[in-house]
């Protein structure tokens, strides 16, 4: 087996870990619950968990090096290397704070995040590429890196806050938060909505090709991949027998993302809908007593300990050692591409969370709703910005 | 204003809400709390104290953080919407003219608002610029209403603290227990050997720990100001360099704002990874994409003049080194940088034409016009001759009949000709372009017959100065080690202390992470018997200590 194929399947090996891990974390918060003969349980179920975990995490750092040895270049170059490192950071960041305070809940909810990040990331192309002449730079190494590593400790940070407000939200009571952190609970089954219309397109090897006119006015084209709901302007379909797009939109409009994204929704709604008529529950009230027993102060200070954390190492990477590298490769060091500025936006989100928690006094659920935007922040600056808004970190 | 005098006999500046000294609360407000506020100490800020005059109120506006929250809050907001469309710089326009008309092209109804908004350019818009400003006056003056007091505040503080004071402590306990001064004594050994400063005065402990991570916040934002400062200056002459060379292959040119220094091109390399050299690993990204570049390179050499030389004036030169330039990898002199930003493939260089009969294509000789520097005239042999009288580089359409360029980059070169013979001594006018003449004067004789060309590579440079970076590199390691001290330890302060009455008190501060220091005293109660304490604020852990969870 060549080294591509093994780094692959220790990516596939770190998966199902985590999935296997995510059960244990739910076997040793449940049996935390029960009341008697408890604590032997719980430590069994815990020290399972923690160990399937870090057996997983090994088995992804293998993935990461072995890529790296393949390619000679450290694997964080497009969006699926860089999206898949950014997962494997987020179960880093989760075992050095579970060290810390020891708590099976956050790994209930950290771990099935990673698992959610690194499906989203195998939707992209996964082949190895050489690296352009703007990334042939060990800057590449240490800022991304660096990067991913601080954003994936304030990851944490809103995962504490996610299971701060599922316990404290009174679910009785038909309130704004109540409604939000549904809303939470939704976006989340669009991401799954995403891997899971993508992969089934895949499976089914849906292509379709199509011509159309550019914003340039250029006659160019562009192959589908799911049945296409929105056409590109003027489009035609080269083949005969094309299923035809159901709405055509103006050249400015790129149709096949928005066709990407509308099954996304689709899938994820459909989902959720059927969800919600099987458990016939909010899907936050399903998951309520797996964080009965979790203390609120301890995950309120989980979530500012990872801020405090991640926060350094997140100006670090993203912000410091990015102006370095950007003086080097680009001859200045700030030219306010999107990406540059996301980071500076979820800097400046960040210092206002810290400044806000020191000085306002700001804890409980009004740090833990700013944690999950924090997260929000960061997830809009790898997808949207990547993905919308062009610039020259456009790699995928 | 007046000083105030403490019960114990210090004397605090006005506005001091709590005694330096003991911590007695020194007014009304904080006497009625059960939990004294400690991010400052309850030390005399002026922002808190003086109120009155004009500078007061600026001052007051600019040390407050909620101010400060607002002023990132909307530069945040106006950040993010300036990445709704590309700004002007990332634009393929020039004037004010195209880049309006580029906006209304690509993006419809909603890109003349945005550049009409002048949301297209709104990083250096003014009041961008000034949000920026007023934050840069915000954290020096919020820093320094807090620093110093603070700063004098935990100097003075005394080990001995008033009863007032430590039940006012989010972390406070009191009770009787046996042998205490025995206890006190186990508990000053246990700090110690939990890296403690330990201070005793009589029955009083004060364990400290970390007080430098209270100037985490100041350092760090000392840091900001000194990279805010470095930005300013760029706007100062001499600061700051920002051009661009466009260098063709063989060309030696004047590097613009240095000290007479030149800049030739040797050749100019672009290449793209092929599948052959690495099939195995990348074969199959090279066969989705197409093709990959691999580097791009211009050789150049550098060659330094007379402080006078300018363009031009290309005598005299000496030759200093010879480098390859390539993205990433910047040639440096002095405290220039000259970066590899861009390239145009194969331009003309040079063009070779044949004087011929139109009719017999009899030869009458041969000549090449450099595009760089076409000649007015090109005499060829037995009295043939051709004469340039109009050379457009980028020949576009004829407007009124008069041929227009629209720039002089040979994309398209033509020329006006006159050509000479015996036959003709006053010349034939003839229009020529490429695969294509027009003779505006009626039927020719003869015709310019194309016969080969020369293309070059051209480099795009771009040409730095940046003489802040310095001030910006020491900006930003100080705010990296302020934000890590503030980050990564914690001020923790225990008080242990037997009071007459025969109580002992405990009482507990942090500044952050308040799990870790009951952990502390924890460790503590396990050798030495101390009362029990509860978190004043944490209502819920002590429901469930209560409930036996």
């Amino acid at each position: 087996m060549d080294l591509v194929s093994l780094s692959s399947t220790l990516l596939f090996i770190a998966f199902i870990a985590y999935l296997l891990a995510t059960i244990l974390f739910g076997g040793a918060v449940k049996s935390s619950s029960s009341t008697n003969d408890n604590s032997k349980s719980y430590d069994r179920w815990g020290k399972a968990a923690i160990t399937v975990t870090i057996i997983g995490f090994i088995s992804n750092l293998s993935y990461f090096i072995t890529r790296w040895i393949a390619a000679g270049h450290a694997p964080v170059s497009n969006l699926y290397e860089f999206t898949t490192a950014f997962g494997m950071m987020v179960v880093a960041a989760f075992i050095l704070i579970y060290f810390i305070y020891k708590t099976p809940a956050l790994g209930l909810f950290a771990l099935p995040i990673a698992v959610l990040i690194i499906s989203y990331a195998s939707m992209f192309p996964r082949e190895i590429s050489p690296l352009i002449p703007a990334l042939k730079s060990y800057w590449l190494t240490v800022h991304v890196i660096t990067a991913a590593l601080g954003e994936s400790i304030l990851a944490i940070s809103a995962v504490a806050g996610f299971i701060y407000l599922l316990k404290n939200i009174d679910q009785t009571k038909k309130t704004k938060e109540r409604f939000w952190i549904e809303a939470v609970m939704y976006t989340i089954l669009l991401v799954v909505g995403f891997v899971v219309s993508t992969t089934t397109f895949t499976i089914a090897d849906y292509k379709a090709e199509y011509t159309y006119v550019g914003k340039e006015e250029i006659e160019e084209t562009m192959v589908y991949t799911m049945p296409a709901l929105f056409g590109m302007n003027e489009s035609v379909a080269v083949a005969e027998n094309t299923f035809e797009p159901l709405v055509e939109m103006p050249p400015i409009v790129n149709a096949k993302k928005l066709t990407t994204v509308v099954w996304s929704i689709i899938f994820g709604t459909a989902i959720y809908i059927l969800l919600r008529l099987i458990l016939r529950k909010r899907l936050s009230l399903v998951l309520q007593p797996l964080v009965k027993k979790s203390n609120s102060q301890l995950m309120d200070e989980i979530g500012y300990r990872a801020v405090l954390i991640g926060f350094p190492v997140f100006t670090l990477g993203a912000l410091i050692f990015a102006m370095i590298w950007a003086h080097e490769a680009w001859s200045r060091f700030w030219g306010w591409d999107p990406k540059e500025v996301w980071a500076l936006i979820t800097f400046l989100f960040y210092a206002v969370f810290l400044h806000l928690r020191l000085t306002k006094g700001w804890e409980g659920k009004k740090s833990a709703w700013f944690a999950l935007l924090g997260f929000i922040i960061i997830m809009f600056n790898l997808i949207a910005v990547n993905l919308i808004i062009a610039g020259l970190h456009s790699y995928a | 204003m007046d000083k105030i005098v403490c019960t114990c006999g210090n004397i605090n500046p006005a506005g001091t809400e709590l005694c330096e000294s003991c911590g007695r609360p020194l007014n009304q407000n904080i006497s009625d709390k059960q939990v004294v506020d400690m991010r400052y100490e309850g030390s005399a800020r002026r922002s808190q104290t003086y109120k009155t005059t004009i500078i007061d109120k600026i001052w007051n506006f600019f040390s407050s953080v909620k101010v400060g929250m607002w002023i990132i809050g909307i530069i945040l907001i106006a950040a993010a919407i300036g990445t709704i469309l590309p700004q002007v710089f990332y634009v393929p326009a020039t004037n004010e003219a195209d880049i309006a008309a580029y906006y209304e092209r690509i993006y419809g109804n909603f890109g003349i608002i945005y550049y009409e908004l002048g949301l297209s350019d709104l990083y250096s818009s003014w009041w961008f610029q000034g949000l920026v400003g007023m934050l840069g006056i915000s954290l020096v003056i919020a820093s320094l209403d807090r620093v110093i007091p603070l700063y004098k505040s935990l100097k003075k503080q005394k080990t001995k603290r008033h009863i007032s004071f430590l039940m006012r402590q989010r972390v406070y306990g009191t009770g009787e227990v046996e042998e205490p001064i025995a206890n006190i004594d186990q508990a000053e050994e246990k700090l110690k050997t939990m890296r403690y400063k330990v201070k005793r005065e009589g029955n009083a402990i004060l364990a400290e720990k970390g007080r430098f991570s209270r100037w985490g916040p100041y350092v760090n934002h000392l840091g900001l100001i000194l990279f805010l400062f470095g930005v300013m200056l760029r706007a100062l002459p001499g600061f700051y360099v920002d051009e661009t060379l466009w260098l063709r292959e063989g060309e030696r040119l004047y590097i613009p704002e240095t000290d007479g220094y030149f800049l030739e091109s040797k050749q100019f390399i672009y290449e793209t990874y092929s599948k052959e050299e690495s099939e195995e690993v990348f074969g199959d990204a090279i066969e989705r994409v197409g093709s990959i570049a691999k580097n791009y390179q211009s050789d150049v050499a550098l060659y330094k003049g007379p402080e006078d030389a300018v363009a031009g004036n290309t005598e005299e030169l000496s030759f200093v080194k010879e480098a390859s330039i390539q993205v990433n990898k910047p040639l440096k002199f002095d405290n220039f940088s000259v970066f590899q930003m861009d390239f145009r493939l194969d331009e003309l260089a040079k063009m070779t034409f044949q004087l011929q009969d139109k009719e017999t294509q009899e030869s009458f000789g041969e000549f090449t016009i450099d595009l760089a520097d076409p000649q007015s005239e090109y005499p060829l042999v037995n009295g043939y001759k051709v004469e340039i009288l109009e050379y457009y580089a980028s020949f576009t359409e004829f407007v009124d009949g008069i041929p227009q360029s629209e720039s002089p980059i040979p994309n398209n070169p033509a020329f006006l000709i006159k050509m000479y013979s015996p036959e003709y001594p006053n010349g034939e006018t003839s229009f020529v372009m490429i695969k294509n003449t027009i003779e505006p004067l009626g039927e020719n004789q003869h015709k310019l017959a194309f016969q080969s060309v020369e293309t070059r590579d051209v480099s795009g440079l771009t040409v730095r100065k940046d003489l802040t970076l310095p001030l910006l590199g020491i900006g930003g390691i100080i705010f990296m080690i302020g934000v890590a001290q503030g980050s990564y330890w914690n001020h923790r302060r225990i008080w242990i202390q037997l009071l007459e009455d025969g109580q002992v008190v405990i009482a507990a501060h942090t500044n952050k992470n308040w799990l870790s220091v009951k952990k502390d005293i924890d460790e503590v109660s396990k050798v030495a018997h101390l009362p029990q304490y509860e978190d004043q604020q944490d209502k819920e852990a002590k429901k469930e200590k209560e409930e036996g969870v």
